[in-house]
């Protein structure tokens, strides 16, 4: 292409920096999503070829075509779809972009599959601006590059400027599960260990920090990140393993409460050694949060026999992913379908799901 | 963290718990006023390692919970209002009204906004010039001095645009009207830290001396809350009723004085409605005559709405600490933190709310005897 870069964040200020990024034809010059974006003309089959087709890993034929048609080894498929909508868009450790990849991937990977493809659908809000709209897809791109998954088939939409929120995402992917692997939150009996791959509640704050303008010595980083490596790791060295949650929204305490029930049995967590971040655990203070219950996006609860538990630990530890991986509980034959808490001073509480969003508390 | 770590060491913990245990002699009863004691006793199981002689009420010190359904549905009517910009602390959201929350009406396309300081709500004003900013002012003294704060700065901008529907409540009154009533089981009191940080403890001795109970200033992390249970129960034992500052990282006597000369100025003792406890005297703060002009209950033409209290609810009760959340025939059946009947349930400062979420519920009992 020999046409020069096209500086699209010339006309808006604000807009984030997206370094690197070049277009290889104007987008007929607008700084904005306009309607015509997603009115299946002209504008669309730019907005396709000079963005999204770049940025997403290759002019990848099947992409255009209506449906994408793949050929999978095995015939064990992994199925999930996941919609995503967030503010800020843009946040320390990631956009809306790395989440909808993640975020899928990470769906897949909680099935001990390894996610092969995915498809991708854009809504868009009439003057988003464009450069933050590359900024996102380029961290769609790059993420799905970095996770070894093509996006190969896809959809855009513009909605009318008032009805959306700048940019939602659903992503939906396959993976391909191996014969014999068998995986699911209904599996786990009395004996069993619960693993945590890390610190928990880093998403959730770095977004809430952003949201509420809060400002802490360290800023706090989303841990959105691709799982599927780390979970092969776990299920190398852990083949038993019994059942993988990633604790996105409603945290640790919502999965571990879902396997409770799903499996009838009673879970213990020592809730000292549940890893969180100084800055995370500061946060939560603050707002009268709890961390149990905030999202993460590049963690995962791990349940493996107790014979396994060691590997499983030692597997996970090597893994960059699993470097602050611990130990911190067990499944246990009382309490059916309930998750309890060992606190600090050596008493015990039930941690139960949450309702709805969790409120900050007044004071 | 500093501060706080250091007050939550498990071995210091079982100490005091086992001097507490080695010091009580008979039943008493101590009553912990503030919802965030409430909160921090379950979340962390304080109560667990208390001998059983030792019983803790929760007291009526969650704002949320004592905030009167009319207060709520006034909020409720304003909230719903298109030109209105209504902000509040985000847990007073999902307290029922009589026929809605607030997330209702936000969900019905009112402008109904968390704000995690009450200045934000002033900034809103600012922003939107067109639009009435109104701020749900509650608490107790501990809340107080920001929401002062708010409502000076908009009257010092000249901002005509920002309104307070104030429903505060205060802790005094509140002590003495317990100690009056004639169920009152309460022998002794483990006063509110955070409202002591702005208020000192000035208010306190006269109590002590003329109801013959004894009061400690008490924080919140686990040691804090131990040891304000030691040294209350220490007095009992010995038959003592003075007030003692168990807390004295952050409160003294005189207390914060910049804090409660805007208060004096911004503010006025009214009698005021607690929920589920009915009119307690001079129990509150309305905005004073100087700063009249910021009420929304006024400028909204909602002083006239009253509401009556659901009777299956026994909030009540509860709050005054004459029966336990569990006595209550609707606990865990018809009203759960989903579907609350009454405020208690709402909150999770909120005496019931806190039996639901951390379980001194029946399945808790199975378990720690398992």
């Amino acid at each position: 292409m020999s046409t020069t870069a096209h500086d699209v964040s010339v006309s808006e200020a604000a807009a984030p920096s997206f370094e690197g990024w070049t277009c290889p034809m104007p987008l007929r010059d607008y700084p904005t999503i306009v309607l015509g974006h997603g009115g299946g003309g002209q504008l669309s089959a730019e907005l396709v070829e000079h963005l999204f087709l770049p940025a997403l890993g290759g002019a990848d034929a099947a992409a255009l075509a209506d449906s994408a048609v793949l050929t999978l080894p095995g015939a064990r498929i992994a199925y999930s779809t996941d919609s995503f909508v967030v503010r800020p868009l843009i946040f320390p450790g990631g956009s809306i972009g790395t989440l909808a990849v993640h975020g899928t991937v990470n769906d897949l990977a909680m099935s001990g599959a390894t996610p092969i493809a995915l498809s991708v659908g854009f809504i868009l809000e009439e003057g988003l601006p464009m450069a933050t709209l590359a900024r996102i897809v380029h961290d769609l791109g790059a993420a799905a590059r970095e996770a070894g998954v093509r996006i190969v088939t896809g959809d855009t939409k513009v909605v009318e400027r008032g009805h959306g929120d700048g940019i939602y995402i659903n992503t939906s992917g396959i993976g391909v599960v191996p014969p014999g692997r068998n995986i699911g939150p209904t599996r786990v009996s009395a004996g069993d260990v619960i693993l945590v791959s890390g610190t928990i509640g880093d998403h959730g704050m770095a977004i809430m920090s952003q949201r509420e303008g809060l400002e802490f010595e360290t800023t706090i980083q989303s841990d959105s990140a691709a799982l599927h490596t780390l979970v092969a790791a776990l299920l190398d060295a852990a083949p038993g393993t019994r059942s993988l949650r990633d604790p996105t929204r409603g945290g640790v305490a919502s999965s571990l409460n879902e396997i409770a029930r799903a499996s009838n049995v009673g879970l213990v967590v020592r809730e000292e050694s549940v890893p969180v971040r100084p800055a995370v655990r500061a946060a939560c203070e603050l707002l009268g949060l709890d961390p149990f219950f905030v999202a993460n996006e590049g963690k995962l609860l791990a349940i493996v026999p107790a014979a396994e538990a060691d590997a499983a630990l030692a597997a996970m530890r090597a893994h960059t992913l699993g470097r602050d991986a611990t130990i911190i509980g067990e499944a246990v034959d009382t309490h059916h379908g309930m998750l309890v808490g060992r606190t600090g001073i050596g008493a015990r509480r039930v941690i139960t799901m949450q309702i709805g969003e969790q409120l900050p508390r007044i004071c | 963290m500093k501060y706080l770590e250091e007050f939550r060491d498990g071995a210091i913990a079982q100490r005091i718990a086992a001097e507490i245990r080695q010091m009580t002699t008979r039943p008493w009863a101590i009553m912990e006023v503030c919802g965030g004691q409430t909160h921090s006793i379950l979340r962390n199981g304080i109560d667990q390692l208390l001998p059983p002689e030792i019983e803790l009420i929760h007291g009526p010190g969650c704002p949320v919970c004592v905030t009167p359904l009319e207060m709520i549905d006034k909020a409720l009517a304003i909230a719903a209002r298109p030109d209105v910009i209504f902000c509040s602390f985000g847990d007073m959201l999902r307290v029922p009204g009589t026929d809605r929350d607030l997330f209702r009406v936000k969900s019905e396309g009112g402008d109904v906004r968390v704000v995690y300081s009450p200045l934000d709500a002033v900034a809103l004003a600012r922003k939107h010039p067109d639009k009435q900013v109104v701020f749900f002012g509650i608490g107790f003294e501990t809340t107080a001095p920001a929401n002062a704060m708010a409502v000076h700065v908009a009257k010092r901008e000249g901002l005509r645009n920002f309104s307070m529907l104030v429903s505060h409540v205060l802790v005094p009154p509140a002590i003495d009207a317990i100690m009056r009533s004639p169920t009152n089981r309460v022998q002794a009191f483990l006063a509110a830290g955070h409202v002591c940080s702005v208020m000192g403890f000035w208010q306190y001795p006269p109590l002590a001396t003329q109801h013959r109970v004894p009061i400690v200033i008490t924080g919140f992390e686990p040691l804090d809350v131990l040891e304000g249970i030691r040294r209350t129960v220490r007095q009992l034992e010995a038959g003592e009723a003075r007030v003692e500052n168990a807390y004295e990282r952050v409160v003294n006597f005189d207390g914060n004085q910049p804090a409660q000369a805007l208060l004096e100025e911004v503010f006025a003792t009214t009698d005021r409605a607690w929920r589920g406890i009915g009119v307690i005297p001079q129990s509150g703060w309305r905005l004073s005559d100087a700063y009249g002009d910021y009420d929304a209950e006024d400028r909204f033409d909602v002083r006239d709405i009253r509401t009556v209290e659901s009777p299956r609810c026994r909030a009540g009760e509860v709050l005054q600490g004459s029966i336990k959340p569990t006595e209550c025939e609707a606990f865990g059946r018809e009203c759960t933190p989903r579907a609350p009947l009454g405020a208690t349930m709402v909150s999770s400062e909120g005496a019931c709310a806190a039996y639901f979420n951390y379980g001194r519920v029946v399945q808790l009992e199975r378990v720690v005897s398992a």
